[in-house]
């Protein structure tokens, strides 16, 4: 008999842990749930529209979606539009691959006044994310601080270096273009609690930094000695040329309009401003404090998996809790509801981490399948039946085709490679063109 | 740019790397793997996971070790995809102990 899974999320550890069930031998068929009419999750809304060459991967993902026995069920949440309980009872396993969709908050005084962000919300903004197409970024002043020393503050950080002529030719949603080519950023401080060695970042996002057009890449090497630059593992190239580049950065004189200055073992303690941001003081290690002046503040530490109903959460992770990608309530496993991804392992890694992690799942659900086969009392096309009359419309994959090729044309006519649809009417409105 | 195998796997073949590939872009011989750079998009998941370091971007290749970047070009266009991990060659951890790993 064929298991019927339903995996919950359509990011890279989500498609992996279909192309795992998939390749398994077992006769398998997939449901995937969506909450938005679009799939792809992180590939298309993390991703930088600068970095194309990642977004490839879509079309490994399109091959996985196109195996037989593989559905795409768009525009549905999961735990408003159907419970996590329905699918377990309709399912012979549910795997939830929902990724980190909360943004941490820094916990200091002053984040709310405006000119703080999260970095997480200008990311979605910038990819043309429904939810967060409508938000606005005032980018009318000279000074920038981006604190968090991750993959994603880098992101942020070249985003706002590049010149509009820089991103005009990505995927870069229009209305982001349009702001960002009118913003007065000048300077833009990347700040980490850390030593240089500690910095989360990788090296060869670190190597973008030498191709900005008008943006020069600084240190500011107040606090650190040539020692600070010196790999302690010589066994690391990844360090040692994560160094290197840091250490070039420190001997660079300034010659362009942009500049990005990297600033380490400084810990914010509080944002201050009349209504908007101020100014920003850290403490150093020593004790000393320091303040930066900056009108815009745009925090990345890190992401949470957003809970859902019924599925116990994880608070200390910021996940589901799960014991190796088997949900579980108070270390005992609650059958037949597994996790994968982010939203099992906190948010890091690449994609390619989150393909390993969904072959894993994959072989705890079919084992567990194998050796305790449980029962459902519903079965899953009843379920999508009922779901008809829940939600405004169930997107399928081929939907999804008919938008991505209307995308592409659109890019196509302003030399782009596509121009994203930003918001759920204009989205269902070019499935039905 | 692209990533590249390089010497250590020879003789290893862990093919920690085949796991963590998004892409598929692994080719292997009796003796190792090659990146198919045609297809490589850079996402930099293989060179940690390799357990003898193996893996490094063209760019980091010291002149060497650059003409690891033909063979991988010429040798993943000879040599078949390899879509799961295999068992490491026999003699994998002793070789891996010589380089000191």
């Amino acid at each position: 008999m064929t298991l019927r899974v339903a995996l919950i999320g359509s990011g890279p550890s989500g498609f992996y842990a279909t192309e795992a069930l998939f390749r398994s031998g077992a006769s398998v068929a997939v449901d995937m749930f969506e909450r938005l009419p679009v799939p792809f999750g992180l590939v298309r809304f993390g991703v930088a529209p600068d970095h194309p060459k990642l977004k490839q991967v879509t079309a490994i993902f399109d091959r996985i979606a196109n195996t037989p026995g593989f559905r795409f069920v768009g525009g549905v949440t999961v735990g408003r539009d159907v419970t996590v309980d329905e699918l377990r009872n309709s399912y012979d396993a549910v795997v939830l691959a929902t990724g980190a969709d909360l943004s941490r908050s820094l916990g200091i005084s002053g984040e709310s006044l405006r000119g703080s962000y999260h970095a997480g919300d200008f990311v979605a903004w910038y990819n043309g994310h429904p939810d967060f197409a409508g938000l606005r970024f005032v980018l009318d002043h000279e000074t920038a601080t981006i604190i968090g020393h991750g993959n994603v503050a880098l992101d942020v950080a070249r985003i706002l270096a590049k010149t509009a002529d820089e991103l005009r030719a990505t995927d870069i949603a229009s209305h982001a273009l349009e702001v960002l080519a009118e913003g007065r950023i000048r300077e833009i401080n990347i700040v980490g609690r850390g030593t240089p060695a500690q910095a989360k970042f990788g090296a060869k996002e670190l190597r973008d930094f030498l191709e900005f057009h008008e943006c020069d890449a600084l240190i500011d090497d107040d606090g650190l000695t040539p020692n600070d630059f010196a790999p302690d593992n010589p066994d690391d190239p990844e360090l040692a040329d994560k160094l290197s580049l840091l250490c070039a950065f420190s001997h660079h004189l300034p010659t362009r309009p942009r500049r990005c200055v990297f600033r380490f073992g400084l810990s914010p303690l509080i944002i201050k401003g009349q209504g908007q941001v101020e100014t920003i003081s850290f403490s150093r290690r020593s004790g000393a404090t320091e303040d930066i002046a900056c009108g815009l503040l745009f925090s990345s530490v890190g992401r949470r998996t957003a809970p859902i109903q019924g599925v116990p959460y994880d608070q200390r992770r910021g996940v589901h809790a799960n014991i190796e990608g088997r949900v579980s309530a108070e270390n005992s496993v609650m059958d037949g509801l597994y996790v994968c991804g982010w939203s099992k392992r906190g948010s890091s890694g690449t994609i390619g981490t989150n393909r390993s992690c969904g072959i894993a799942t994959a072989e705890a659900v079919l084992a567990d399948l194998r050796s305790r086969p449980r029962p459902r009392s519903g079965d899953p096309d009843a379920l999508l039946a009922r779901l008809v009359a829940r939600v405004p419309r169930i997107v399928s994959y081929g939907d999804w085709a008919k938008l991505d090729a209307a995308e592409k044309r659109r890019g196509a006519l302003v030399g782009k490679p596509r121009e994203k649809f930003v918001s759920i009417p204009a989205m269902l409105a070019a499935m039905d063109a | 740019m692209t990533y590249v195998v390089t010497d250590n796997c020879r003789g290893c073949r862990y093919t920690e790397c085949v796991t963590v590939c998004p892409v598929e872009c692994f080719h292997l011989d009796d003796t190792m793997t090659y990146i198919d750079p045609e297809n490589c998009i850079d996402c930099g998941g293989c060179a940690p996971a390799c357990p003898v370091g193996a893996i490094a971007p063209d760019y980091r290749l010291p002149a060497d070790k650059k003409f690891w970047i033909d063979v991988n070009r010429k040798r993943a266009a000879e040599t078949p995809v390899v879509s799961a991990r295999l068992p490491p060659l026999p003699g994998a951890d002793q070789r891996r102990q010589g380089l000191g790993r």
